[in-house]
């Protein structure tokens, strides 16, 4: 039996039925389906313009950041298996993942390269956008949001940088939040509210992990969704005005 | 049930029984995309999905290899007592760290940043320029002269604070400008582009160039009492 075989008749069962709502994706219909039927991929456009899909329109700039995103989430998750929020502990649990936890090294890696992709790509993405006038309206709301998804990258990687409890952590989280107390009325106020005291210590480092792990991994989900979405429901991406102007 | 603007008056039924109307207005202003011809669509499953799973294969593949190469830094436990000359926030933050060894703390590290923020935010909500026309298709001399008050202004402001890193890409990027000025034959691309350029692209241009210098210059020009050192020595 070939491949499609056994795939149509997984198809054509019950569960797959009930799951899917929907027979195999060979009419435009069913393709359709496909995708507003899916609570996810709803999010997306049923048809997109064939220049959008040009790799020379977008570099993929947006799809990169977001993959970035879920490749951090879920290694994210599975650092958080090995990781405690308190000193000195946290340090060990670096140790432990260089030299016991099966893989730790890797893991941590990738967390980190991921982190520095998503920050290049994100500010790429906006830049890219920005030249291919993709700002304009009826986008203007879109673009706000984007740049709100930025202020939330750099600042889940920002909060990320303090947890390994080294010095690098500990001292550009210091330089960092210095800078925060010269904001004007309320900036020592706002750094005790970060910090949960006047100094970078372990109150700091559980409030860090709780923003990285919880507060704004949600907070920027929740605004990719809106992202994505308004995407379709502004009519599609920005597309051939640039190319068109150069040829002029 | 009526809607005065100044413009146009329209009357919107709200009888939800009846077949819905769709009115399209335009308002003054706004870009209406006018289609010279249609696009070609493709439906987004299966041309978009597959195209989106080849991008998230390549990019775990490339994340993989850079992750087996390459080891996250891992520096001596956290101590409060021992500084390091110099403290370096992380790199994306090294561009204003760069500015805070120029200006206040409050004009680098809170009124500058609070300002590009606000602008990124708030630009497309004028419709300035909406067609890209470029700077200097209408009003050239006027413009000239603006861009060379407000550029020179700059220049003796980033002077008087010897901010050299900011300096210097805005003298290129203004520099740029007066090339896409003259009225020089065109027999490069790169001029030709440069004098097809509306403003917005030049302020951003310039801005990219200043954030892009202070970050390197942070990161990779900058040793101990942020004093200037060479990455090779």
């Amino acid at each position: 039996m070939t491949t499609e075989a056994i795939l149509n008749r997984l198809r054509a069962t019950r569960a797959w039925r009930s799951i899917f709502r929907r027979g195999p994706a060979r009419t435009n219909r069913t393709r359709s389906l496909a995708i507003f039927g899916n609570v996810f991929l709803h999010l997306l456009p049923v048809k997109v313009r064939e220049q959008s899909l040009r790799v020379r329109a977008t570099y993929y700039l947006g799809t990169i950041s977001f993959f970035m995103f879920v490749v951090l989430t879920l290694t994210g998750i599975l650092l958080m298996f090995y990781y405690h929020p308190a000193v000195p502990q946290a340090y060990l649990d670096m140790k432990d993942l260089r030299f016991v936890v099966s893989n730790g090294v890797f893991l941590r890696n990738m967390h980190r390269v991921a982190a520095h992709i998503m920050v290049i790509a994100v500010f790429w993405h906006m830049f890219h956008v920005f030249y291919r006038g993709g700002y304009r309206p009826p986008h203007e709301f879109n673009w706000a949001i984007g740049v709100v998804l930025l202020l939330l990258t750099l600042l889940l990687s920002y909060t990320g940088y303090l947890l390994p409890w080294d010095q690098l952590a500990f001292w550009a989280i210091t330089v960092g939040t210095n800078i925060l107390s010269s904001a004007p009325i309320a900036g020592p106020q706002l750094r005790y509210l970060l910090l949960g005291g006047n100094v970078v210590d372990e109150n700091a480092l559980l409030r860090f992990y709780v923003l990285h792990c919880v507060i704004l991994p949600l907070l920027a989900a929740l605004l990719i969704g809106v992202h994505f979405w308004r995407i379709r429901k502004d009519g599609g991406l920005t597309v051939g005005e640039s190319n068109e102007r150069d040829k002029q | 049930m009526s809607e005065t603007n100044n413009k146009f008056e329209a009357g919107i039924e709200s009888n939800a029984l009846q077949a819905p109307q769709r009115v399209v207005f335009i308002t003054p202003k706004t870009s209406a995309q006018v289609k010279e011809k249609a696009d070609r669509q493709l439906m987004s499953y299966p041309h978009l999905m597959l195209r989106e799973l080849i991008a998230f294969e390549v990019l775990t593949g490339v994340l993989v290899i850079v992750a087996l190469v390459w080891d996250a830094p891992l520096e001596q436990l956290a101590n409060p007592l021992l500084t390091p000359n110099p403290a370096k926030a992380p790199w994306y933050f090294l561009g204003l760290q760069e500015l805070l060894h120029y200006f206040p703390p409050l004009v680098a590290g809170i009124i500058i940043p609070g300002l590009v923020v606000l602008a990124l935010v708030v630009i497309p909500y004028f419709n300035v320029n909406i067609k890209g026309e470029p700077l200097w298709a209408a009003d050239r001399s006027r413009r000239f002269l603006i861009l060379i008050v407000s550029v020179g202004l700059l220049l003796i402001f980033l002077g008087l604070y010897r901010a050299w890193t900011v300096l210097v890409p805005t003298v290129a990027i203004a520099g740029l400008t007066i090339v896409s000025f003259l009225r020089l034959k065109r027999p490069y691309r790169l001029i030709t582009f440069l004098q097809t350029r509306p403003l917005s692209w030049w302020v951003m241009t310039w801005f990219i160039a200043v954030a892009l210098t202070l970050t390197v210059v942070g990161t990779f020009f900058r040793g101990p009492g942020w004093s200037w050192v060479w990455p090779w020595r």
